[in-house]
C-alpha cells in the first residue's frame, strides 16, 4: 500500500511547532461487517499460538541455555561490555517470552536479574550468589515446570529471589536517585 | 462493526529473537495478513524497510548493530525519501514508564510490553489503523502526536505556542462511521 503523496498532506504552521495531517492511508482495510459477523481474528490467533505450544519448552531450553553459557563465560573470564550486554540480552529475551512460553514464574526471576544487572553500580562487586540463585533457580523452573506442585513454589522463588535482589539493589543503590527512582517505580506490566 | 482486512496490509517484524518472530508471524497470519516481512536486526530492518514499503512495522527494542529506538528515529525523517509516517508498534521486554517516554520521543506510535498476547497486539494494529494521530514537527521531534488527552488547562514548560486550537484531532474512521449513521 503506497502512502499519501505529497499533495495530501496538510501543514499548519505555529511559532514552534508544525501540526501535518493527511487523509489516512490505511482507510481502505478498514471493512464494515454485519453486526453477527462471527469471525474471530483474536480468538484463531490464540489457538495458532496453543497450536504452536508444544515448541515452547524445546525455545526455553535454548533461552536458558543461551544464560548458562553467558554467564559462565563471565565467572571465567570476567564482566567486559560485550560479556555484560550478553547477559543482560539472554535474560532479558527470556523476561519478555517466558510468560508467552508458559513460565511466568522464569520471567519474574528474569525480570529481577536485569534489574540487578542495570542497576548495580558495579557489577564486578555484586554477590556471585545474587547471579546464580537468579541462573539456577530460571533452570529449575523450566526443568520442573510440568509439575503441578512446582508452581506455587516457583512463584515463590520467584517473589524471594526480586525481595533479596531489590533489597540489594536499594543499599548500593542509596546515593544514586535516579537509580533508586527506577528500582523502586511501579512496572507497567500488570501482575498476574 | 469493521473489520481490518490484514490481507491488505504489508508488515515489517524486526525482532532479534527467532522464537518471537516465529509469534510474531503465527499471530499476523493468523490474523489474516499474507506479507509479512521479518528481520533480525535494526540494519537489515531499515534496508528492508526502504525497500518493501511496510504499512505497519513491529519492532523490538534490544536488537544488534542499532535498536529498535535508532531504527524508529531513522524512520522518522521528515525530509527522508521513504516514508516517515508508517506506524510503528515498539514490542519490548521493557516494562518501566520512563522505557515508554523515551520510545515515545522516539517516535514510536505504539507500545506494547511483554509477554505478547493476541488481544494485546490485535488492539494495537487496530489502533494505528483506525484512529491516525497527526504528525508533530518541532526542533527536537518528529513524530505522531504525543498527546492523546485534551488537557486545554494546561500551563507547563512544554506547551504548544501560537495555536488556534490546543489539539488538532483527525477523526478516526470509528468516529466518522458512527456519525454517519
Amino acid at each position: 500500500m503506497a502512502k499519501n503523496s505529497a499533495k495530501d498532506i496538510e501543514v499548519t504552521a505555529f511559532a514552534t511547532h508544525q501540526i501535518i495531517t493527511q487523509p489516512n492511508p490505511l482507510r481502505k482495510v478498514m471493512r464494515r461487517v454485519e453486526e453477527k459477523d462471527m469471525d474471530d481474528p483474536v480468538g484463531r490467533a490464540e489457538q495458532a499460538l496453543a497450536d504452536l505450544s508444544g515448541e515452547f519448552k524445546g525455545w526455553m531450553t535454548t533461552e536458558v541455555n543461551r544464560l548458562s553459557a553467558a554467564y559462565v563465560a563471565i565467572r571465567h573470564e570476567g564482566f567486559t561490555k560485550d560479556r555484560r550486554d550478553e547477559l543482560f540480552h539472554a535474560t532479558h529475551d527470556i523476561k519478555g517470552d517466558a510468560a508467552t512460553f508458559g513460565y511466568p514464574a522464569a520471567a519474574g526471576v528474569a525480570e529481577s536479574l536485569c534489574r540487578v544487572i542495570e542497576h548495580a553500580p558495579d557489577l564486578e562487586k555484586v554477590p556471585a550468589e545474587l547471579f546464580t540463585h537468579h541462573i539456577n533457580a530460571i533452570l529449575a523452573i523450566v526443568h520442573e515446570n510440568t509439575k503441578l506442585d512446582s508452581i506455587s513454589v516457583s512463584a515463590e522463588l520467584s517473589r524471594r529471589l526480586r525481595k533479596v535482589a531489590d533489597d540489594y539493589l536499594a543499599q548500593v543503590n542509596r546515593d544514586r536517585p535516579e537509580h533508586l527512582e527506577a528500582i523502586l517505580a511501579p512496572s507497567i506490566v500488570p501482575a498476574e | 462493526m469493521f473489520r481490518i482486512d490484514f490481507n491488505k496490509l504489508r508488515f515489517l517484524i524486526c525482532d532479534d529473537n527467532p522464537h518471537m518472530r516465529r509469534i510474531l508471524r503465527t499471530l499476523l497470519h493468523s490474523f489474516g495478513a499474507r506479507e509479512v516481512y521479518e528481520a533480525e536486526d535494526g540494519a537489515t530492518a531499515l534496508e528492508m524497510y526502504s525497500h518493501y514499503v511496510p504499512d505497519i512495522v513491529i519492532a523490538d527494542w534490544a536488537m544488534p548493530i542499532f535498536d529498535g529506538l535508532e531504527l524508529a528515529q531513522m524512520i522518522r525523517q521528515p525530509d527522508s525519501k521513504g516514508n516517515p509516517y508508517a506506524p510503528i508498534i515498539m514490542l519490548t521486554g521493557h516494562s518501566e514508564k520512563r522505557r515508554v517516554t523515551v520510545a515515545r520521543d522516539a517516535g514510536v506510535t505504539e507500545f506494547l510490553a511483554k509477554p505478547i498476547s493476541a488481544k494485546g497486539l490485535y488492539q494495537r494494529i487496530l489502533n494505528v489503523v483506525a484512529s491516525p494521530r497527526p504528525f508533530i514537527k518541532t526542533k527536537t521531534y518528529f513524530g505522531p502526536d504525543r498527546r492523546r488527552n485534551t488537557a486545554s488547562a494546561y500551563m507547563g514548560p512544554e506547551r504548544r505556542i501560537g495555536e488556534k486550537h490546543e489539539v488538532l484531532q483527525q477523526p478516526s474512521l470509528l468516529d466518522k462511521a458512527r456519525s454517519s449513521i
